[in-house]
């Protein structure tokens, strides 16, 4: 599954914390992944899914009860994190606070004996990077939080690690200032060529900024693709859950070939839906539809689904309608506006809702 | 006629005149109990000492202050320097810093030890620290006596396994006063290491080994900065009840390892030379605050070079 070369490889990890007196607790199980070099990779989940273990993992702050973590097909897994080329960009930033901005940046390549007029010329060349050369001899507490942040990443970026490991760095930061690290991060992460591994809990931070996203649940990496995989073509209820809002509708699969089934709704209609990968599911499926890849029409024969429309909520941008089906279950149909002005439906019309083929994805569970 | 000048000008007054009042009682625990004493003391040190003990009254002289110095003596009336009052002022400096990088260099893992563990843990570690508190230093100081002596636990336990033949002697040396100084005070090292680790953000330490810095240099250069304060705290309250131990060097040193504190007790017991106890006294208390000035100033010049 691995095309190109993998900075980092996770093989068959599984992570077991014990405590005294309590039960142990399975962080990650049996976990395996492989990282492609220079690539943008998130791992997405709730709390608790096992992302930062793994994180950390990786990092060597911890270190894995079974299984393999290798860096460019070295095993790092028993090594201490001071023999990792690997950095990290910490929640809290962690920042130095008995030292100036450019101390901070400093303190990787010093501990790494490098000479002293290329520590100060890479030094120089991260602040200027983050943009934060006029606070160079501020001490960490006298910056923002935004700054903050800046600081931590060039400090993780200033020993050129092979890869770089950020967990949850947004999650501090005001709404705005998060959309616009959002797009700095992508930058630098292209400037700087380096692999990023991104942990989140925020899909719209994944889709926005992955190359490629791994969505965690309870341990285990549910499912491994770029955002508009993940997003269009879930491949199990969870992650159509977590990402997004979708509307699940029960069938029966009737016949299936080249990656497609023929698939009849309990809700009314039949329709084609892609197949997942892997082995296909059979018999009582679940299929998966996007609010924005369906359309809203008059009661008809055009009318995929039957229904009656029982709300509509007007969200600035686009507006939902809920859709009570005439055969049982509800399904929420989201329109851009794009013209101003009212919408032609009503509550407690009967409508249908309608999709094309491609829309609809078969789930594996 | 009052004008409207006048009537502030009294308000200002009465403001000033109840802040004084409400100030007042603090302002006399500190003269009664820790200024007024100093003066007294600073009072009889100019004194003719009285023929058993105590000052004469209204009689100025500078012998306290001429003794503490030199030593008259008793045949010739030859003056000769105090060699015996230098050494062992000299006795209790030493003594004491000894004591004090002794306590820094136990309490230090010892507080990180506490420091590190679960939260609910930590409570019940500080506890079994501070339990020596409980039982009175002059018991707890004999309790070392039986420790030392010839035939006490570690003499005993040393010939039991044929190490030495015949036992060290231990009691009535600077060493057993070493001993028993770092038993009492360790206790007032651990407890500020304590509160300043407690506050390091254990993080910064993870961040210090990602960014390659190896056990030593995390401890060099994250740690020991963060933990400054308390290293400052903690050496001020060894360093100065140290200074002017009294029980410990009584109890464990016996005549020959004498210190400034008993020194002192000796004027004003069997000595019956109030001035020069006094004078004494004042000496220490200089000695402490220069001391403390100079370590103060560079502890914290350390810290400024860092950043």
């Amino acid at each position: 599954m691995v095309n190109g070369k993998a900075a980092i490889e996770a093989i068959g990890v599984s992570k077991v914390f014990q405590s005294a007196g309590q039960d142990s607790m399975k962080a990650l199980d049996n976990v395996s992944v492989a990282i492609r070099e220079n690539e943008f990779f998130t791992l997405l989940g709730p709390s608790g899914c096992g992302k930062t273990t793994l994180l950390r993992l990786i990092a060597g702050f911890d270190f894995p009860t079974e299984g393999q973590i290798l860096l460019y097909g070295e095993d790092i897994a028993p090594l201490p994190p001071y023999k990792r080329p690997v950095n990290t960009v910490f929640q809290s930033y962690a920042l130095f606070p008995h030292m100036t901005v450019a101390q901070n940046i400093s303190f990787g390549l010093e501990m790494l004996g490098k000479p002293k007029e290329e520590i100060e010329a890479r030094v120089a060349e991260m602040l200027k990077l983050v943009q934060m050369e006029s606070m160079r001899n501020r001490k960490t507490s006298q910056i923002s939080g935004g700054q903050q942040q800046r600081v931590a990443l060039a400090r993780a970026l200033a020993p050129q690690p092979k890869v770089l490991l950020l967990d949850e760095p947004l999650s501090a930061l005001d709404y705005k200032l998060r959309k616009e690290m959002q797009i700095e991060l992508k930058r630098l992460q292209h400037e700087t060529g380096i692999t990023f591994v991104f942990v989140t809990h925020d899909q719209e931070e994944a889709l926005t900024m992955s190359d490629r996203i791994a969505v965690m649940s309870k341990g285990n990496i549910l499912q491994v693709g770029s955002p508009r995989d993940i997003y269009d073509r879930p491949a199990v209820r969870f992650v159509a859950n977590f990402i997004g809002e979708t509307n699940f509708l029960e069938g029966t699969l009737i016949s299936q070939a080249k990656g497609e089934a023929k698939i009849t709704l309990y809700a009314g209609a039949t329709i084609t839906a892609i197949l997942p990968d892997g082995p296909a599911p059979a018999g009582k499926v679940t299929v998966v539809v996007r609010p924005e890849h369906a359309s809203i029409v008059a009661a008809g024969k055009k009318a995929k689904l039957p229904g009656k429309l029982v709300n509509i909520v007007y969200f600035g941008t686009d507006t939902h309608y809920h859709v009570a089906l005439s055969k049982g279950g509800e399904f929420i149909v989201r329109h851009q506006n794009i013209h101003s002005g009212g919408t032609e439906f009503k509550v407690g019309q009967a409508v249908g809702v309608v999709f094309e083929d491609p829309a609809a994805q078969v789930l594996k569970d | 006629m009052t004008t409207v000048r006048e009537i502030a000008e009294a308000n200002v007054q009465r403001e000033i005149r109840r802040r004084w009042l409400l100030t007042a009682p603090a302002l006399i625990v500190i003269f009664l109990a820790a200024i007024g004493p100093l003066f007294v003391m600073l009072l009889y040190s100019f004194m003719v000492k009285g023929d058993y003990g105590d000052v004469k009254f209204g009689q100025f002289s500078l012998d306290g202050w001429f003794n503490v110095f030199f030593t008259r003596d008793i045949f010739d009336d030859t003056l000769t320097f105090a060699d015996a009052h230098l050494s062992i002022l000299w006795r209790s400096i030493s003594l004491s810093l000894i004591t004090t990088v002794t306590t820094l260099f136990f309490g230090f893992p010892t507080a990180y030890f506490i420091a590190t563990r679960p939260q609910h843990q930590r409570d019940t570690w500080l506890f079994v620290v501070t339990i020596p508190f409980w039982t009175n230093i002059l018991i707890r100081t004999f309790a070392m006596q039986e420790v030392l002596r010839n035939e006490g636990i570690v003499n005993s336990a040393l010939m039991a396994m044929h190490l030495i033949n015949s036992p060290i002697q231990i009691m009535f040396t600077n060493w057993a006063v070493l001993f028993g100084m770092v038993y009492v005070y360790l206790p007032l090292m651990v407890l500020p290491l304590y509160a300043s680790m407690e506050k390091i953000d254990f993080r910064l330490v993870e961040a210090g080994y990602d960014l390659y810095a190896t056990r030593i240099q995390v401890l060099r250069r994250i740690i020991i900065p963060l933990v400054n304060p308390g290293i400052i705290a903690g050496s001020i309250l060894v360093f100065i009840p140290s200074l002017g131990a009294y029980v410990t060097p009584r109890v464990l040193g016996g005549g020959k390892s004498m210190m400034l504190g008993n020194l002192i007790e000796l004027q004003f017991g069997q000595g019956r030379d109030w001035p020069l106890g006094a004078a004494l006294s004042i000496t220490l208390m200089v000695v402490v605050t220069l001391a403390l000035l100079v370590y103060v100033r560079n502890a914290s010049k350390g810290e400024g070079s860092h950043g």
